[in-house]
């Protein structure tokens, strides 16, 4: 792993690339948690005034005076970039070099491919005290069990969302989505974005979500382009406004999305299982603000201030402190962020696809060109 | 002639300074934002993603193998089929708009033109999402239709191929009306009048005066109507409602989701090959049409 971060710099010459390849594909597995550099040693009495953070998160995803709060609380200045989604922030921080980005917020598979090119620091859980208010489920996420190098922002899952006066019944299934009953035909949306747009078809044939099966991928594929035919769009950002307007009356959608303060509007997660999504905070490697990264990701896991996600994103946090927090008519118009943690284990938790990723790409062309 | 006054190896310098002075800017540009891009474009073609993304350095064909997958090609075919019928409808569209603002009296010709301009003054984004609320399924139109009982169910307007020609036709439709407006425009008046005066009908003198003589106007028109709706990929997302996929929407995918630049690329190539061999077909078809012409 030395070898490959000190050849990331040269990245143009032909040879050493091979090379890289060649080293990547050793380290497999054996360097995939990362330490095979061996975590900085960090001081835990360091003067963070004189430390200055860059933490890259979407837009809207923390609260706009966090990094003023943060700064007064604990002393460092927090720049904030924003990134619109995990293939853009991954493209800077895996472009080769220092990125200069301390902080970054990205989902788990994403934390997980990052980790496995040896660019993230471990977390030193003695720095982030505040790890005790997460749920212990959020120690047992397939792609990074006991958080070693990401600490869990928000969790939730994928369903359906519906309109109770235009189903005129209650769905739970995936097959409502996938072959809808003949008043719902073309009024129905399916997210784009691949993963998503396979999942209700891999649950409902009892696959995982995170299957590379030749033959399983097949079926999946035959079954999204049987959907298609009832379909009205693939739709990852305006599903909630078309099921408002009536335009759909059931639509696959993430817990948080879901516009449940519509009394007409429900949430359900489908009998066949669905996923667990997570957003993750990891440290790179290459910061030279390790211990106010630390902070930060603590200062992000106090009560007051992770439950402002679940409150204003109406995402879960797993955090149980800050949980106990959130307003209690949030709760009420939002039932979906009141799922236990055990319940949203249940679901399957995406990861990195490794190879199988531009399979999953193909299909997605396939279907949505079929 | 200056020539035989001044020594000619400083007439020759001084003229090579005014043509750099005139022309380097120009050429820097193109050689910066043009020539190195492309030729990124076309290395990476012959690399391929590494396992995360990204690129790696080992030379191959591969990408190009690929493309030939009939999904691809397919996809391609899809993009060329929805650019070619959005130009000829656009041609259709907008030859009558072009004569008829050149019949008009020279002031009311200004106001013609501002109005055909102006919906780029609103954002392209903006124009697009507004066809999606007049015309979707509980929108303004079909909710009009079956308010008034013309209708029993709501029409199915939008998220279909046709939708995507719409949107397409009507955000590139003025580029189709100008060209073809200062080649009508341009026309001597005289020439038709000749060819009255010869005793042609006015169908006659349209189909062997004016029609030829603004040709070259109209293919302009289609190059600026077809070259960007091939590469449209904000269209086919929100009018098709990602049913159907363009070969911009592959590209920008392959860039932003899949993370696999060196292919995105290769599509990228292809569409440029594309696109060059329909600007050399227009020049010659040009050059063919206004030759033997008496404009020399």
């Amino acid at each position: 792993m030395l070898l490959f971060s000190s050849s990331r710099r040269a990245a143009g010459p032909a040879i050493i690339a091979a090379g890289l390849v060649l080293a990547m594909t050793a380290c497999g597995g054996g360097g995939a948690d990362g330490r095979a550099a061996g975590p900085d040693t960090l001081d835990p009495n360091a003067d963070l005034s004189k430390q200055k953070l860059t933490v890259s998160n979407w837009d809207g995803y923390m609260p706009e005076d966090l990094p003023e709060k943060f700064k007064a609380a604990k002393g460092p200045t927090v720049t904030v970039t924003k990134h619109a989604t995990n293939e853009e922030i991954m493209a800077k921080l895996t472009a080769g070099g220092d990125s200069h980005i301390d902080v970054a917020f990205v989902s788990g598979q994403f934390a997980q491919a990052l980790n496995e090119q040896g660019l993230l620091e471990p977390i030193h859980a003695d720095l982030v005290p505040n790890l005790k208010n997460l749920y212990p489920e959020a120690g047992q996420l397939a792609f990074d069990k006991g958080n070693k190098f990401s600490v869990p922002y928000t969790w939730g899952t994928t369903g359906l969302c519906y309109r109770t006066d235009l189903t005129g019944y209650t769905p739970d299934s995936w097959e409502d989505l996938l072959t809808p009953k003949p008043q719902l035909a073309k009024k129905v949306t399916m997210m784009a974005t691949e993963r998503w747009l396979m999942l209700p078809a891999e649950k409902s044939l009892g696959f995982s979500a995170n299957t590379t099966d030749a033959k399983q991928l097949e079926q999946v594929k035959q079954k999204l382009l049987a959907a298609k035919k009832t379909l009205l769009a693939y739709d990852d950002t305006t599903f909630g406004d078309r099921l408002k307007s009536g335009e759909a009356a059931l639509v696959e959608a993430w817990d948080g999305w879901c516009p449940t303060d519509d009394p007409k509007i429900k949430f359900v997660v489908p009998k066949e299982g669905s996923d667990l999504w997570v957003d993750t905070m990891v440290i790179l490697k290459t910061s030279k603000n390790k211990e106010a990264a630390h902070a930060f990701i603590n200062y992000i896991l106090d009560a007051d201030n992770h439950s402002w996600a679940a409150d204003n994103i109406l995402y879960k946090v797993p955090n149980a402190a800050a949980m106990a927090k959130v307003d209690a008519k949030v709760l009420e118009t939002h039932p979906q962020l009141k799922m236990a943690p055990a319940d949203l284990l249940k679901n399957e938790v995406p990861v990195d696809l490794g190879d199988a990723a531009p399979t999953y790409t193909r299909i997605a062309t396939e279907v949505s060109a079929g | 002639m200056s020539a035989t006054r001044t020594p000619p190896r400083a007439a020759r310098r001084e003229r090579l300074v005014g043509r750099l002075a005139t022309l380097g800017p120009g050429l820097g540009y193109l050689t910066v934002f043009m020539l190195v891009p492309l030729a990124l474009v076309l290395g990476y073609t012959l690399f391929h993603r590494g396992r995360f993304g990204g690129i790696v350095y080992e030379a191959s064909a591969d990408n190009y193998t690929r493309v030939a997958d009939g999904l691809y090609l397919g996809v391609i075919w899809t993009s060329v089929k929805i650019a070619g019928i959005t130009t000829l409808l656009a041609l259709l569209l907008g030859y009558p708009t072009a004569y008829l603002i050149a019949q008009l009296p020279r002031a009311w010709r200004t106001v013609a033109l501002v109005l055909v301009v102006l919906p780029f003054w609103t954002n392209f984004l903006i124009r697009t999402y507004a066809w999606i609320i007049l015309l979707n399924s509980e929108g303004i139109i079909n909710r009009a239709l079956t308010g008034l009982g013309i209708i029993q169910r709501p029409l199915e307007l939008l998220y279909t191929q046709g939708a995507v020609v719409g949107g397409l036709l009507y955000a590139y439709l003025p580029l189709m009306v100008l060209p073809l407006y200062s080649a009508i425009e341009r026309l001597d008046p005289q020439l038709r009048e000749a060819s009255a005066n010869l005793g042609a009908r006015p169908a006659r003198t349209f189909w062997s005066v004016t029609l030829p003589l603004t040709l070259p106007g109209a293919l302009t028109g289609c190059v600026f109507v077809f070259v960007p709706s091939l590469g449209n990929f904000v269209i086919p997302e929100l009018l098709g409602g990602g049913r159907t996929v363009m070969v911009g929407n592959l590209i920008r995918d392959q860039f932003l989701k899949a993370r696999d630049w060196p292919f995105g690329s290769t599509l990228a190539l292809i569409v440029i090959a594309l696109l060059v061999l329909l600007l050399m077909a227009q020049a010659w078809a040009a050059r063919r049409l206004t030759d033997g012409t008496d404009r020399a």
